[in-house]
């Protein structure tokens, strides 16, 4: 049974790097690929970049795609736009916090969930309090 | 009026000039508002547009504006890769093929670019970004069949940027910081801003001949 792929997006590779050892750790079954940073390895994000990490673990269920800040939300967008029409509705951008978020869809993920559940359960760590 | 491929390749050259020079001072108003980047950004980008237009190869208006928004996508990391990027692909695409254009051509360009940098942003006018120096820029450019005042450009300019200085963030990191943003300077503005001014200048000194629009 494929699984829902993710995609964690940040402006800093650090950021992404790190995030995606914890995440693998919690399942290495579940596709995971970064795009931290620009082409030239500073601070920032690029589209081409987003693009590839969304194609590398794109599977029959889709993927989702978190992100860190607001401009990769832009560039995320425009990622998207450039996939083939079959695979962009395939696709989902999540309103979520980029640590529980993406800790919540790995779960999800792991467990076989739907694009749609997935999505879900990491837009809901949004409202999880941590206190 | 006429718009020719030469006065393109030469816009997108004194706009990179405007912007290395300016790199130090974009930084400071984005560091104030902002996550401090866009001087940095901005300046690889339009040297590596520059770059591109260097190895030579284009002939067409088009061509020359698709090529400065698709290095600017690649090479600029924060959110004007995309927003500078799209706005010069829209205009590439609405130009496509045409190696001169009369004045109202460059207008309806320049409205391609506001609606497509309003998409890709989902800004809307008075959310304090670069936007709100675009929209009234496409209407001065309208106005501008018979040659381009340079004087009422730049009022037009400090005006807007003036008011755009009082305005709220609403988008972007500046929204993080609520009404502290009023007063301070909208680093996109004040980079269109250079865009802009470098257009008019080469505009302007080709004279107001109106050419064989006649």
């Amino acid at each position: 049974m494929e699984k829902v792929g993710i995609v964690l997006v940040s402006h800093s590779y650090e950021l992404v790097r790190g995030l995606e050892r914890l995440l693998r750790q919690l399942n290495p079954a579940v596709p995971l690929a970064i795009a931290g940073g620009t082409e030239e390895g500073e601070i920032g994000t690029s589209a081409y970049k987003i693009k590839e990490a969304i194609e590398q673990v794109m599977s029959r269920q889709g993927a989702v795609v978190l992100f860190d800040l607001g401009s990769a939300l832009i560039n995320a967008e425009l990622a998207i736009e450039w996939l083939p029409e079959a695979s962009r509705e395939r696709v989902r951008i999540v309103d979520a916090p980029l640590v529980e978020g993406a800790y919540a869809a790995v779960v999800q993920s792991g467990l076989g969930g739907s694009l749609a559940e997935v999505a879900q359960t990491a837009q809901d760590a949004k409202q999880m309090g941590k206190l | 009026m006429r718009f020719t491929t030469e006065q393109a390749v030469a816009w997108i050259k004194r706009a990179n000039e405007r912007i290395q020079e300016n790199r130090e001072y974009l930084t400071e108003l984005d560091q104030a508002i902002g996550d401090g980047d866009h001087g940095i950004n901005l300046a690889r980008g339009f040297r590596e547009a520059v770059t591109a237009l260097d190895r030579g190869g284009l002939d067409d208006i088009g061509a020359v504006f698709n090529q400065t928004g698709m290095t600017l996508l690649s090479k600029v990391g924060g959110a004007s890769g995309p927003l500078y990027g799209t706005a010069f692909i829209k205009m590439g695409g609405a130009l496509k093929g045409r190696r001169e254009i009369a004045f109202s051509d460059l207008a309806q360009a320049i409205d391609a670019a506001v609606e497509g940098i309003g998409m890709r942003g989902k800004a809307q006018p008075g959310d304090k970004t670069m936007l709100d120096l675009w929209e009234p820029f496409a209407g001065f450019i309208r106005g501008c069949e018979h040659g381009v005042d340079l004087k009422a450009f730049r009022d037009m300019c400090e005006n807007e940027l003036e008011r755009i200085k009082q305005l709220q963030a609403r988008r972007g990191r500046a929204s993080f910081l609520g009404n502290r943003s009023i007063g301070h300077h909208d680093p996109g503005a004040v980079s269109s801003w250079y865009l802009f001014d470098t257009l008019c200048a080469i505009l302007s000194e080709s004279g107001g001949h109106d050419g064989d629009d006649h």
